[in-house]
């Protein structure tokens, strides 16, 4: 009797060990522009980092960077974590998290420049290098992007597999002199990114909209 | 214009096609009997197995409703048997115990009436006769005084010594019916308790008329079940049909209790083995690992209720030693106050885990901090939750007994389904097979329609060949008359 429970029991380890292995998790890298007045709006960043911390769970990663004139580089990213699998680990890790963004809030300088394009590709990195199933970069920019003389970005990009999402695209005050400009602002970056090989371009101006965004 | 080639009389679609059905009527005259026997013989390919298969579902059906009901009446027959069983067993502990205080009480009341009867007897007992001196008295009392004083005061003499005595004995007499009386006063107890004993005797003896008429009941359905009558075969399929929705809907509520129970221990396992890890591409291992607990929780259960021989699913249990019996009731009761143990700690580690959760959420919506709530208002919940955790284990083990009458029940309600089943697909069979059939002889017959006309010169040719070969049998017998 006790042979065949532990021959049973044998028989059924490989069948546990067979877990999915597949990434469950999701990735998320947002990006603030604090370059100009947008700068300004660093609050609205701060409640979108509050509601992600919320929202995300155990195993997911999340690293928050600022848009400057140059914005390719690691300096640029205030703060990253990966949950732990641990839920009350998670939970402290995501207070930690808070206290670094309430820091950089309180900080924040305008810059002269934007570079967008840099801190896209430098957001495409980290989240590969995450592994995780769902990878998706947040700007939140009026996605007018302005380079110096020196700075080059006009080259492809790859975004492959990356959900890229435009938040509080404000509208800027020549924008509203002539609203193609607007669109037509909107309309590049989607074919740009579009080209890079990203899954989705999705521009959110009503915060409430990302909850449903990023449950799907 | 390639759709009109066949269009004799270009732009007339009806008087092209006429043309061409007087063309091919001849055709299809001649080809009659060849499309008669295609269409028979299309109907008997199609017909024949469709007919076929539904005789061999309705054969199915008949055979499987055979064994359905010899499982049926198999069951019933050993469930009627424990239960008279059951019943025996009852009047045997009946017996046992009320005859074995039998002798007391019968010695009880024999003393009881012996007291009664002495009684009585003392009750019966009169008081001693008047002296026979009496007698002598009453001739001096004859005695006539004519006037003598001496006389005289004798006689008054002896009247006062024989009222002394008279009032002397009458006294007498008054006590003992006095005490008499109180004998009799004495008797009432002892009627009473009489009296109660032969109501506790009554007692006794209808309890076990009840229950030998119950056997009575119970005998009579077993026989009708060694009978295999029709009328016991619908008690029994209603019993389990009745049986079967019973234990579905408590199974339903102890589901959810299940629920309850994985809601409790689900998250503290993410703790333990991660919330990360993926079983599939939506089961968390953290909830199979809650899952595998409430099912280990459940199978400990059906353990106990076996090893107590309230349920029989496994005859292995069953046929046990007692003292094994024993040991194995006992393992499985640990191992249940253990799960419930650990489940009443994981219930408290959930409640810590929402409320950490809780706080940091709130701390993430609002700038200032919340202020704690009431100690009170928070150990209400989290001891709820404690004892919840710890007595749904309990309360799961009970599902072992629906669990059992849905087993069993299952067999008898999934028989008679299946059987239904098929005989519906038998009779969907048979009524293809007949739509086939007679579809074929509908199209033989609008065949013939199309080509009525040539028919009917040959019914004219027929007829007039028949006439022919009539004048010319009628011919040499006009000769030989």
């Amino acid at each position: 009797m006790v042979k065949r429970l532990l021959l049973a029991l044998l028989l059924a380890l490989p069948l546990l060990s067979c877990t999915d292995q597949r990434s469950h998790s999701q990735a998320v890298y947002m990006l603030i522009d604090t370059s100009g007045t947008y700068a300004q709006e660093v609050g609205k960043a701060q409640k979108i980092i509050n509601y992600l911390l919320g929202t995300l769970q155990s195993g997911d990663s999340l690293a928050v960077a600022r848009v400057r004139t140059r914005s390719f580089s690691e300096k640029d990213i205030i703060a990253k974590v990966t949950f732990d699998n641990r839920p009350s680990q998670a939970n402290a890790q995501k207070r930690a998290f808070r206290d670094q963004i309430d820091v950089f809030v309180k900080s924040v300088g305008g810059s002269a420049y934007t570079d967008i394009t840099g801190g896209l590709i430098q957001g495409g990195m980290f989240l590969k290098e995450t592994g995780s199933g769902r990878k998706t970069i947040l700007i939140f920019s009026d996605m007018q992007e302005e380079l110096d003389k020196v700075t080059i970005r006009d080259f492809p990009i790859d975004l492959k597999d990356i959900r890229v999402v435009a938040l509080n695209v404000v509208k800027l005050k020549t924008d509203n002199v002539d609203p193609r400009r607007y669109m037509g602002r909107l309309e590049a970056w989607q074919k740009r990114v579009e080209k890079a090989g990203a899954s989705e371009w999705i521009i959110i101006n009503d915060i409430e909209h990302l909850d449903r965004m990023l449950q799907s | 214009m390639s759709n009109q080639f066949w269009m004799i009389w270009p732009d007339n679609v009806m008087a092209s096609a006429l043309i061409l059905f007087v063309i091919a009527m001849p055709f299809l005259y001649a080809a009659r009997k060849l499309v008669h026997d295609l269409l028979r013989s299309a109907g008997h390919m199609v017909g024949g197995p469709l007919r076929l298969g539904a005789r061999w579902l309705f054969a199915t059906a008949h055979d499987m409703k055979e064994r359905n009901k010899a499982v049926l009446l198999a069951h019933g027959r050993e469930e009627t048997g424990q239960h008279i069983e059951r019943e025996f067993e009852r009047i045997s502990a009946m017996v046992t115990r009320d005859l074995e205080g039998y002798p007391a009480l019968q010695r009880k009341l024999l003393e009881e009436i012996t007291r009664v009867e002495e009684d009585y007897k003392k009750c019966g007992e009169v008081p001693p006769p008047p002296p026979e001196w009496v007698e002598a008295i009453t001739a001096i009392a004859r005695i006539k005084s004519d006037g003598n004083e001496m006389v005289q005061r004798l006689l008054e003499e002896i009247k006062r010594s024989v009222e002394g005595i008279h009032a002397k004995t009458l006294g007498e007499y008054r006590r003992a019916y006095e005490s008499r009386h109180k004998i009799l006063n004495g008797f009432m107890p002892f009627w009473r308790s009489l009296d109660k004993t032969f109501g506790q005797v009554d007692k006794k003896l209808t309890g076990l008329q009840d229950t030998s008429s119950k056997i009575d009941a119970q005998m009579e359905k077993y026989e009708q079940i060694s009978k295999k009558t029709d009328r016991v075969e619908h008690q029994l399929t209603v019993s389990a049909f009745t049986q079967f929705a019973i234990s579905a809907l408590v199974l339903l509520i102890a589901f959810g209790g299940a629920v309850v129970n994985f809601k409790l221990i689900a998250l503290p396992f993410s703790e333990m083995v991660g919330a990360g890890d993926y079983l599939t591409a939506t089961l968390r291992m953290s909830d199979v690992a809650a899952l595998v607990i409430i099912f280990l929780e459940a199978t400990m259960g059906l353990f106990v209720m076996e090893c107590l021989r309230i349920t029989h699913l496994f005859p292995l249990i069953s046929n046990m030693s007692e003292q094994m019996r024993r040991r194995m009731l006992w393992t499985a009761l640990v191992f249940l106050v253990v799960f419930a143990t650990i489940e009443a700690g994981l219930a408290l580690m959930r409640d810590m885990l929402a409320a950490d959760k809780q706080a940091l959420i709130q701390s993430l919506a609002t700038t200032q901090q919340a202020l704690p709530p009431d100690p009170l208002l928070r150990m209400i919940p989290t001891t709820a939750q404690m004892v919840l955790g710890f007595f749904l284990p309990f309360a799961l083990a009970f599902v072992a007994v629906p669990l059992e009458s849905f087993i069993y029940s299952l067999r008898t309600v999934g028989g008679s389904v299946v059987v239904m089943l098929v005989r519906v697909a038998g009779f969907l069979l048979r009524v293809l097979g007949n739509v086939v059939r007679y579809l074929c002889k509908v199209l033989i017959a609008l065949y013939d329609v199309t080509i009525v006309l040539p028919l009917l010169i040959e019914r004219v040719v027929k007829a007039s060949r028949s006439g022919d070969e009539e004048s010319r049998e009628s011919r040499p017998m006009k000769k030989a008359a």
